[in-house]
């Protein structure tokens, strides 16, 4: 198992048009390297799929300033106000989504769920279009499971097989989207050798990850 | 008052409904404030929804780390005895009927307890964040906001914003008052002495419910 790549080898993996997943929230937990380097390559006609698009000048917010999506489903954009122009000026089509519901939407894609019911948004405009089905008389919301070509995540250490450690508040939408993707590259801090990381320490199982990229690599 | 001195009003009030034991999601802003004023001796767990119960204070200067933030992306601490989870989990635990009170800000709330506090269509559209799923999943809805905007009021009978969720409010707590949303409107449970009940009512869209037992707000 050879999951370890360059830099390079992962940026040329996310081609113009992909649905990609990126984790973290407001940053915290953004593959900030891999990041930085597709800002910089203006890789386009992407579709986002991320919690947040973070801030101007942090994090996957840099490639909404390049105007790299041309579609972003998100729980949050107001504190990235280049999001919010784009979406007022039609540039860019935004979808939001309660926050629950995207990381099930995540979790259904990757768990070979058909969908999920939630009561979340019942009464409220993101009900329109969406199946209601009700169960033992409670109203919930028929929301469909969410994929992407690659996943974009981040964790602290992984071993040689991408079995991924965490730490702080990084984790957030990491840990499922490396399971709803087609290619998963996992940016880390350290990268260790098989049986270096406690078998009890694993969030993420390497089974999930393809490839794994050192964040720091010069 | 000024403004600050309302703000911290309003979050000594929430404070004091709050009991040990109970875990507790305070939104973004005013509500923050509430974990300045939690009553003494009691155990408070803080749930953050981005991924972690514990939530501690805001670091010295240069001891800030920035892989552990708060919701509003502001560099926190964690408590011993705290827990770093996924989001998947995180909202399992706010959806799942985890969380005793869930603290929030609004821009509208009226008295079928529904409220609005993610969008001006065409002016504010930020997206809902984890807001629709904590108001429908917390045992207790608590809003906590000034009871007018620059005069405009924002406890309606309707809301005309687009709702975050219908009929899941059940406190209003403001410089003005306390207020419970029950079946029959909006009750005023406590009324802070600076107002009389017409200042109050005044402020306010729908009819207050005015009870035999109405209390002063002491915080």
């Amino acid at each position: 198992m050879h999951k370890r790549i360059t830099i390079e080898e992962a940026l040329d993996k996310v081609q113009d048009g992909m649905t990609i997943m990126v984790g973290g929230f407001l940053g915290c937990g953004n593959p900030h390297r891999l990041i930085e380097e597709l800002s910089k390559r203006g890789v386009k006609d992407l579709t986002l799929i991320c919690n947040d698009t973070s801030f101007p000048d942090y994090g996957v917010g840099k490639m909404v300033v390049n105007k790299q999506f041309k579609k972003i489903i998100a729980s949050h954009v107001g504190t990235n106000p280049e999001t919010g122009r784009q979406m007022n000026e039609k540039e860019t089509e935004v979808v939001l989504v309660p926050q629950g519901t995207l990381a099930e939407q995540v979790r259904a894609g990757g768990a070979g769920l058909g969908g999920i019911l939630t009561p979340t948004g019942v009464g409220t405009v993101v009900e329109e279009g969406k199946q209601k089905l009700t169960v033992d008389g409670v109203e919930y919301l028929l929301e469909k499971p969410l994929r992407a070509d690659v996943a974009l995540i981040a964790a602290q250490t992984a071993d040689e097989f991408g079995n991924l450690v965490y730490f702080g508040a990084t984790r957030n939408f990491n840990n499922i989207m490396a399971t709803a993707a087609d290619i998963v590259i996992a940016e880390v801090e350290e990268i260790v050798a098989v049986g270096e990381i406690d078998p009890n320490h694993v969030v993420t199982p390497g089974i999930f990850v393809s490839h794994i990229v050192n964040g720091g690599e010069k | 008052m000024d403004k600050n001195q309302v703000k911290e009003f309003i979050a000594k009030r929430v404070a004091r409904e709050l009991k040990d034991g109970d875990v507790v999601n305070l939104g973004i802003g005013l509500p923050t404030m509430v974990a300045n004023y939690l009553p003494e001796g009691a155990n408070i767990f803080l749930q953050s929804e981005n991924g972690f119960i514990g939530v501690g204070p805001v670091p010295m200067e240069g001891r800030e780390d920035k892989r552990v933030v708060n919701a509003g992306g502001q560099c926190v601490t964690i408590l011993p005895g705290g827990v770093f989870f996924d989001s998947a989990t995180s909202f399992g635990i706010i959806r799942g009927g985890h969380v005793d009170m869930t603290v929030l800000g609004a821009l509208q709330v009226d008295e079928k307890g529904s409220l609005a506090n993610w969008m001006i269509p065409g002016k504010m559209v930020p997206g809902m964040g984890g807001a629709m799923d904590l108001v429908t999943g917390a045992k207790k809805v608590v809003i906590a906001m000034e009871h007018t905007a620059k005069g405009a009021k924002k406890i309606l009978k309707e809301c005309t914003l687009p709702l975050t969720a219908a009929h899941q409010v059940d406190y209003i707590v403001t410089e003005m008052g306390f207020m419970e949303v029950t079946k029959e409107g909006i009750v005023l449970r406590e009324i802070n002495p600076e107002f009389s009940i017409e200042q109050v009512q005044e402020a306010t869209e729908p009819t207050l419910i005015i009870p035999e037992d109405l209390k002063e707000m002491i915080v």
